[in-house]
């Protein structure tokens, strides 16, 4: 009995409640039918949602004013960059992944580097480097029509028993942050940082550096979800990454992170991006038009952060 | 930035000049951009500086101006507000639908809305939400409003919209004396009456607010009330030029405006923002943007990397500025 008390305090444990519902709603609807394939579906999907929302968190918990604004455009110009490494041929996908890797990587240093050298607030920061790089992608990826290497595409659509396979190696992803969240130097020293910048540089963490791991991560699994998104899309485009700012945002704080910084919640990413996924398929079954879609998925992320804001008063 | 507030005390009775020298450069930096942006222009270009050009090359900047108005009281409140763009596209769908056709019913929606923003602002403040994940969700709220109320590109501008913003007063083209009017307005309104003191310090020292009886939950209400009404504003201005609707025309407003409000020399924490500064921050990315690429005949895919790039050089020399101004 208390273990299941236990269970309820925990923050995370919301994102899935809501998941279920929404995909139980779903499934009333439809008289079960095609439930387990929702399910299928929305793993899928939740896979890009969860590896950018593990950069995102890693940053938002570097505490107030931390955020990356840069990651549409990075996912964007990271699918062209891997699109064009790989060339439709499969003997170089892991070339095209590094490429892309490194690109993201690349845009996570210079977010970094703007916002030491300039002492502007991330979000100028990765702001205004996000202006620059959809503009490096307009040009670069222009009229690029490169099809994914077919095994690699056939790879990131791949299922086992229904389970997608880039959702269970996403899983060993999410696995392994949480470990560098709570059991590393590293990710002690992120929170710590989220909780008191000024105490945590007098305790000798080496502020400078973790910020700019963490910025420099934020932007490489930028780069690994655009990668992966073309695969998955069959191709690069511009857009790719648009509807990743909010996704990536809001599955950390649906996800139970605090906004404030220093407290992050890593198994609360995967209940947020699948409730949010669900929620869309949910709406789509229901065949409401794309304005009343949008209209309700902007409603339940206000509503959801207002039930969930009373937790940041306390801190 | 922080450094300057953090250095000014300890280093200001031997060198105040020379410290006050350097406020006023960082003060002028933001016109200081926007003349070297003209004089490039003229240079590649001098016939677009004309009566004609000014009117073509600052047509849209009299919208950007608005937003950016509107995003720099929520900033001001230490807020950012990431739905502006999208609230400025549904506006802009009302103004070409029901405002044209039913007045009264689009006047009532338009009032709505200012509501609901200034609903919002309690909402964060009662709540202790942060401002960036509500005004994200609300971006799709608007969003979705707007294209259920338009679903395809149309509307009809309504007349009178369309006599003001064809305005062509003698000697001085429209949008300049848009701009310094609406600076004017703002300046006055928020750096010179001791409510707008009162307002800016509820972004300073909001506790220091709180406790000169001040109550912190309408400075919050009535910022985001003149972030909505700027909001309605500049979509209205953008039907008045553009003539018809699409629920995405004001998408990229939301960076827009915010890259205004900096450039202008505003700042993102403490309640320090220009009025003034906000109205030629945004005149310099509507110059920067699309006329002074176009002389330079770079192609318009640059256009949102021109903006990025104008951004940092300008923050840049802010640094430069504040850096010596700490070494001082």
């Amino acid at each position: 009995m208390s273990r299941i008390r236990q269970l309820f305090v925990k923050p995370w444990i919301w994102s899935f409640i809501g998941a279920f519902l929404v995909w139980l709603a779903a499934i009333v609807f439809t008289h079960g039918y095609g439930a387990g394939g929702m399910i299928t579906a929305a793993l899928s999907l939740a896979v890009f949602m969860v590896i950018v929302g593990i950069g995102q968190m890693f940053v938002i918990t570097l505490g107030p004013g931390n955020v990356d604004l840069s990651l549409p455009a990075n996912i964007g110009l990271a699918s062209a960059v891997a699109m064009k490494a790989m060339d439709g041929n499969d003997a170089m996908v892991a070339v095209g992944l590094l490429a892309a890797l490194a690109a993201g990587f690349a845009i996570g240093a210079a977010n970094y580097l703007l916002i030491w050298a300039l002492r502007i607030p991330p979000i100028i920061a990765t702001l205004s480097a996000s202006f620059i790089i959809q503009s490096i992608d307009i040009s670069y990826g222009r009229g690029l029509q490169i099809k994914p290497p077919p095994g690699y595409a056939d790879f990131s659509n791949l299922q086992f028993l229904g389970i997608p396979i880039l959702a269970a190696l996403t899983v060993l992803v999410t696995i392994a942050a949480a470990i560098a969240l709570h059991r590393t130097v590293y990710g002690r020293s992120v929170s710590a940082i989220g909780q008191n910048m000024r105490a945590a540089w007098l305790a000798g963490i080496p502020v400078g550096r973790i910020r700019f791991l963490t910025y420099a991560l934020s932007g490489t699994l930028g780069g690994l979800n655009g990668a992966l998104l073309a695969g998955y899309f069959r191709g690069a485009n511009v857009d790719i990454g648009n509807e990743y700012l909010l996704a990536s945002i809001a599955v950390v704080v649906i996800g139970g992170t605090s906004v404030a910084g220093g407290k992050a919640n890593v198994p609360g990413l995967w209940g947020a991006a699948l409730f949010l996924v669900l929620l869309l398929t949910m709406l789509n079954t229901f065949g409401v038009s794309a304005g009343v879609r949008l209209l309700l998925t902007g409603l339940v992320i206000v509503g959801v952060i207002t039930a969930a804001g009373g937790q940041k008063a306390l801190r | 930035m922080s450094t300057d507030t953090i250095a000014v005390p300890t280093s200001a009775p031997p060198q105040a000049g020379a410290i006050n020298l350097r406020r006023t450069l960082r003060a002028l930096l933001p016109a200081l951009s926007l003349t070297l942006i003209l004089i490039a222009i003229a240079y590649l270009n001098p016939r677009a500086i004309s009566y004609f050009g000014f009117n073509l090359m600052l047509n849209l900047a009299i919208p950007i101006a608005l937003a950016t108005i509107a995003q720099m009281f929520v900033i001001t409140g230490n807020d950012l507000d990431l739905s502006i763009g999208t609230f400025v596209g549904f506006v802009g769908c009302v103004t070409a639908t029901w405002l044209h056709d039913a007045p009264l019913l689009g006047i009532a929606v338009l009032a709505g809305s200012v509501l609901v923003y200034a609903g919002l602002g309690a909402l964060i403040y009662v709540r202790n939400l942060p401002s960036i994940v509500v005004t994200l969700g609300m971006s799709f709220v608007w969003q979705g409003l707007a294209i259920l109320l338009l679903p395809k590109p149309g509307g009809k501008a309504p007349g009178w919209l369309l006599g003001l913003m064809g305005f062509k007063p003698p000697y001085v083209p429209f949008p300049i004396i848009a701009a310094l009017v609406i600076a004017a307005v703002v300046h006055i309104g928020l750096m010179r009456t001791s409510y707008g003191a009162i307002l800016r310090g509820a972004g300073g020292n909001p506790v220091a607010i709180a406790r000169a009886g001040w109550s912190l939950l309408w400075t919050k209400v009535i910022m985001f009330a003149l972030a909505g009404i700027f909001g309605v504003f500049s979509g209205m201005a953008l039907i008045g030029i553009t003539t018809s609707a699409d629920a995405n025309i004001g998408n990229g407003y939301t960076l827009l405006s915010i890259a205004g409000v900096i450039l202008g020399g505003g700042e993102f924490v403490g309640g320090r923002v220009s009025p003034m500064g906000a109205v030629i921050g945004a005149l310099t990315l509507a110059l920067a943007a699309s006329p002074l690429l176009t002389f330079m005949h770079i192609p318009p895919d640059w256009q949102v990397g021109a903006n990025g790039a104008i951004l940092i050089i300008v923050l840049a020399a802010r640094a430069l500025i504040s850096r010596r101004d700490a070494q001082a």
